[in-house]
């Protein structure tokens, strides 16, 4: 970039050619910088910097030898700023801007987490079902398509289709502008169905009040082991499509102490969202944790 | 993982203290990154230079700083420093370890002129 103007030019000042072009730490007096729209800035006279100085002087006065090699009224030189900022400060607080919302409300927001075809839809669909009259709506994370989100409107409940283009994660922002168009009403279950990913998910947080991790049974019971980031970072894991188990060689107890090896915390529940079996407890632990809110 | 979007955030931050603190360029950028924070290092470089172009960290040099990894011990109840996910405790040899440290991504500071 140019040190003067800002223009984005940087074809002069790459690695070594900046260096032969500029012995002394001159950036433009020397070496006028190719700006793409035209504009240089050259002058009409040569620096000699050519003395050693084993001697105090007084009487120089030298602009320019600094970092940047240029000088600017008002702008000091090479300058140390201390951040300590985390790089997803922005989305952790629009995340605590959705939490605030959602407390306020009473309403509890789940996000779920899980690679490609773990029956997340299918799950919720269910879910929607088992939850009968109580207020709730859905946030579908997906790179394309509204496809998730017109099954889940086929239920009856309120759904936002967020295509995240070529992201591999919901963030913060989007589930705001999410909720905004939702206008939740209080005591409400929001569902976020993240971007099928066990990665990138579980760095950003939604404002939600848990994240939980899908595994069905046909993924491998070392899946958590592979993915440990999102299953550390789950307050409740559902292994699901438990009915396939005898069909897949499928060892349960090797699922639970493989969660349990990443996440001594973490606590599973075992369901088939097609049969219905176990639902009754996932559908308990929606509603305790809702009136926990209250 | 998601290192592209991490040098967005990052560029973020720069643009913001550029206007707080009015500087031109950044030459240096120091970033923290825990032992389990999930950042491929190389892919982070590699988005730097990439998302910085037009910004005030165009052509900053980045460097990265490695924060350890901790874990709660759940059976000693002691807070240990581990290497790996799966590592034991050094100190009981439980597996029960629960990470609590680690996953930092932070901008430290910044050189600017």
């Amino acid at each position: 970039m140019c040190t003067v103007c800002g223009c984005g030019d940087t074809a002069v000042f790459d690695g070594k050619r900046r260096e032969e072009l500029l012995p002394f730490g001159h950036v433009l007096a020397r070496a006028p910088a190719k700006h793409s729209n035209g504009h240089s800035h050259d002058h009409g006279h040569d620096h000699f910097h050519d003395h050693s100085h084993s001697h105090p002087h007084d009487h120089t006065h030298h602009y320019g030898l600094g970092a940047a090699g240029v000088s600017v009224p008002g702008l000091s030189q090479a300058r140390l700023i201390e951040v300590e900022t985390s790089i997803l400060a922005k989305n952790d607080g629009l995340a605590t801007a959705n939490r605030r919302v959602l407390t306020a409300l009473g309403a509890l927001a789940v996000n779920l987490v899980s690679s490609p075809g773990s029956g997340k839809t299918t799950l919720l669909c269910k879910t929607i079902e088992m939850l009968g009259d109580a207020p709730l709506a859905v946030i579908e994370g997906d790179q394309q398509t509204s496809n998730d989100a017109d099954r889940i409107r086929a239920t009856g409940a309120r759904a936002v289709q967020v295509n995240t283009g070529k992201g591999c994660h919901l963030d913060a922002q989007m589930v705001g502008h999410a909720m905004d168009d939702l206008k939740l009403p209080p005591h409400a279950y929001l569902f976020i169905e993240n971007v099928g990913n066990l990665v990138c998910p579980a760095a950003f947080d939604l404002g939600e009040d848990a994240k939980i991790a899908i595994l069905s049974v046909t993924e491998g019971e070392d899946k958590p082991l592979k993915y440990p980031d999102m299953f550390t970072a789950a307050k409740l894991a559902i292994l699901n499509k438990i009915d396939l188990a005898p069909h897949c060689d499928a060892d349960l107890d090797a699922y639970e102490a493989n969660l349990r090896r990443v996440n001594p915390t973490i606590e599973i529940l075992r369901v088939s969202a097609r049969t219905g079996e176990g639902m009754a407890a996932w559908i308990g632990w929606l509603r305790a944790h809702l009136a926990a809110k209250a | 993982m998601h290192e592209m979007s991490l040098c967005e955030g990052i560029r973020e931050i720069i643009l913001d203290q550029a206007r707080t603190h009015n500087f031109a360029r950044v030459t240096v950028l120091r970033v923290e990154i825990g032992k389990f924070a999930g950042v491929e290092k190389p892919a982070l470089a590699f988005a730097f230079d990439v998302v910085m172009q037009g910004s005030p960290a165009e052509g900053a040099r980045l460097e990265m700083i490695d924060l350890p990894g901790q874990a709660l011990c759940y059976d000693c109840g002691k807070s240990v420093e581990i290497d790996d996910r799966f590592a034991l405790c050094p100190l009981c040899g439980s597996a029960k370890l629960m990470p609590q440290g680690g996953d930092e991504m932070r901008i430290k500071d910044m050189e600017v002129i």
